[in-house]
């Protein structure tokens, strides 16, 4: 065990895999020479070479497209966007081509998509965003977001073997912020599996990403109160059943994202718990997200965008007294 | 002004030599083109009696270009075809009642009623299904070949797009990083003339599609898309260039879609003038021609071909006719693929 950054358990995971695979890749705007822009492939050029940590011209259609023919023709690539904002001039070939290819074809699309997602350090709106919850409507498509280092290398290692494309969301304000025990040598975290954060019995937490803990301040805030923390770990496949699990052991549920509401992956989560577990419910299940507008730039902007601490101290209170 | 090279038609049988083929590989080309114009014909009627689900799109007037293009391809090769390229698909060797049951919506053509039309490959004859929004496969042919230099292999991916497509984004992307990393790829434009009803000085403002291969840093090529050898030969130095580490070469085949954007579009805003000088150059009948002037094919030797093709496609339809339409159970499952599925020579 050593103790990592959420960042630097990427690159552990990452580089795990490309010494223990030749045909693991990676491609991307500035991720050779320069490392990526956060760094997460500093040093790989210098042990893998110019051809398996590719610098791409700023194209980032070639990229995705290009890493889906290179994984129609046996290779395992770990694409960037330097930004996950920028995925949307790759749509297309995520959601044309290889989110469909087995479905309509038979062939598998064994391709990672690193996505340095998410706000907090004014950003503004396109650096900041989590589209997750969009990718997650492709069926297809495979959504992980991580919350904690051990993840975030079981998960990536868990991408690079997955034969499907897998979206890979890595919340830039845990890069550095976030840093913990994580073991060494080569294990994977299964895709799908949710992960209780804290157990507790009055009201259940479910979120993912950096909102597991905004919620663990809260729950630490709110000492009186025996709070659960689900962290989803990833939004496609979901864990439904532990979910469920959780909400009939509380019968109270806050459904939080950073994500924008309407339409936000919590909105299916609310509905799947209104179907299948109403009869479980102590109060209306609540939901805490982003409100519907883009991301703002400024601090307080942000800071009222962001779900706070305190957004959750309330939301939490006003469940256990109803 | 044009900046591609302008290439010459193919005379004699010595010049057809030189480029490789000899009588017997001739003669199969004939076959091909036949096979791929007769397959499209018999779709119409099949679309005509209601068998055809949605639309129909063919590719007359195309057949020498993507006939001649996949004769040059080795079999390790891969490229992918769009919905004028069935030439493509037939010199692979695809069997017909495959794409018959393909085109009636059946279980047993290769999208197994998932998808329709030309949306269908094999992958173990090199090719990749193509998706609607043209050009999005040509970063994916790209992507196979930066695999095969990652690999370091002497393999070759062939990317089709029309002029249509040129005007896409994708093309400019994927042609950037190929030109700056020299990949083994050959882009094959179909330049057809007509983007559904738009025409080539809407799509495109310089001579050729294939001039802007120069600002890419490679060699573009503009060739007679109705002239099966010459086709042949130009494809067959871009794919050894590009075998040879050469990199990217940008094709471009000047043929004419020789009817509407699909079967619901009569084309009426094409000028009548220009059907009737560019049927003068049918490309199947431009070949049966120089068959018989320069290997001497005999009318003998024609008619058995002919009566070989007839007998493939009628028995194919047969064949196709009798596979059961999908059922709702054949909806679900699929969407993603499973592990053991990577198991294959391809993914080892």
């Amino acid at each position: 065990m050593a103790e990592l950054t959420y960042l630097q358990a990427i690159s552990d995971g990452l580089r795990t895999e490309m010494r223990r695979d030749k045909r693991v890749f990676v491609i991307g705007e500035d991720v050779g020479v320069y490392g990526g822009a956060f760094k997460v492939t500093l040093g790989f050029q210098e042990e893998f070479g110019p051809w398996r940590v590719i610098d791409a011209p700023l194209a980032e259609t070639a990229i995705v497209g290009g890493a889906t023919g290179a994984a129609i023709m046996g290779m395992r690539p770990v694409a960037e966007m330097q930004f996950s904002d920028f995925v949307s001039c790759a749509w297309d070939h995520l959601v044309t081509i290889a989110a469909k290819q087995h479905w309509r074809a038979g062939t598998p699309i064994p391709l990672v998509l690193r996505l340095p997602s998410g706000g907090g350090f004014s950003g503004g709106p396109f650096h900041s965003q989590n589209p997750e919850s969009s990718f997650a409507h492709v069926p297809g498509l495979k959504c992980v977001c991580p919350a904690t280092p051990e993840d975030a290398k079981g998960l990536i290692i868990s991408a690079i073997e997955d034969p499907n494309p897998v979206l890979f969301f890595e919340h830039k304000h845990l890069y550095r912020r976030i840093k913990a025990e994580v073991p060494d040598g080569r294990y994977t975290t299964p895709i799908g599996k949710a992960r209780v954060h804290q157990a507790g019995t009055d009201v259940s937490v479910i979120t993912w990403g950096a909102m597991v803990y905004t919620a663990e301040e809260a729950a630490q805030q709110l000492g009186d109160l025996s709070v659960e923390i689900v962290d989803l770990r990833t939004v496609m496949p979901w864990d439904k059943a532990a979910v469920l699990e959780s909400v009939r052991k509380t019968s109270k549920v806050l459904v939080l994202h950073e994500d924008t509401r309407t339409g936000g992956f919590g909105a299916e989560i609310v509905a799947t718990i209104a179907e299948e577990a109403f009869e479980d419910l102590d109060a209306p299940v609540k939901r805490i997200a982003a409100p519907d507008t883009p991301v703002p730039f400024s601090p307080p902007l942000e800071k009222a965008f962001i779900p706070q601490v305190e957004d959750v101290v309330a939301g939490l209170r006003e469940l256990a007294e109803y | 002004m044009a900046i591609a090279r302008e290439a010459e038609p193919v005379g004699s049988l010595n010049e057809v030599r030189e480029a490789g083929l000899d009588r017997e590989d001739l003669l199969g080309i004939y076959r091909n083109m036949l096979i791929t114009r007769g397959l499209e014909e018999r779709g119409h009627i099949l679309y005509k009696q209601g068998k055809i689900p949605g639309s129909f799109y063919t590719g007359r007037g195309n057949e020498a270009a993507s006939v001649g293009v996949a004769t040059a391809m080795g079999a390790e090769d891969v490229g992918t075809p769009l919905h004028r390229d069935m030439g493509v698909h037939i010199t692979r060797g695809v069997e017909p009642w495959k794409i018959f049951a393909q085109f009636m919506g059946r279980i047993d053509g290769p999208a197994r009623g998932r998808d329709g039309n030309v949306h269908m490959a094999d992958q173990n004859l090199g090719l990749i299904a193509m998706v609607s929004h043209l050009p999005a496969m040509l970063p994916v042919a790209t992507g196979c070949a930066l695999a095969f230099r990652i690999r370091d292999e002497s393999r070759v991916a062939v990317g089709w797009f029309g002029e249509g497509a040129s005007a896409r984004g994708d093309v400019h992307e994927c042609m950037t990083l190929a030109g700056t990393r020299k990949l083994p790829i050959v882009y094959v434009c179909d330049n057809n003339q007509w983007a559904y009803s738009t025409p080539t000085y809407l799509e495109y403002a310089t001579e050729h599609v294939a001039d802007r291969a120069q600002a890419y840093g490679f060699e573009g090529v503009v060739v007679d898309g109705t002239d099966v050898l010459a086709v042949y030969r130009e494809a067959k130095r871009a794919i050894e260039k590009a075998r040879a580490g050469g990199g990217p070469t940008l094709l471009e085949c000047l043929t004419l879609r020789m009817e509407g954007h699909a079967v619901h579009d009569d084309a009426f805003y094409v000028p009548k003038i220009m059907f009737e000088r560019w049927a003068e150059s049918d490309p199947v009948e431009r070949y049966r021609t120089w068959l018989q002037q320069n290997a001497e094919m005999t009318d003998d030797e024609e008619a058995a071909i002919v009566e070989q093709v007839k007998h493939l496609l009628n028995e194919s339809l047969r064949r196709a006719d009798e596979s059961p339409m999908p059922t709702a159970d054949d909806l679900i499952d699929g969407v993603y693929a499973e592990p053991e599925e990577l198991e294959t020579p391809h993914h080892k």
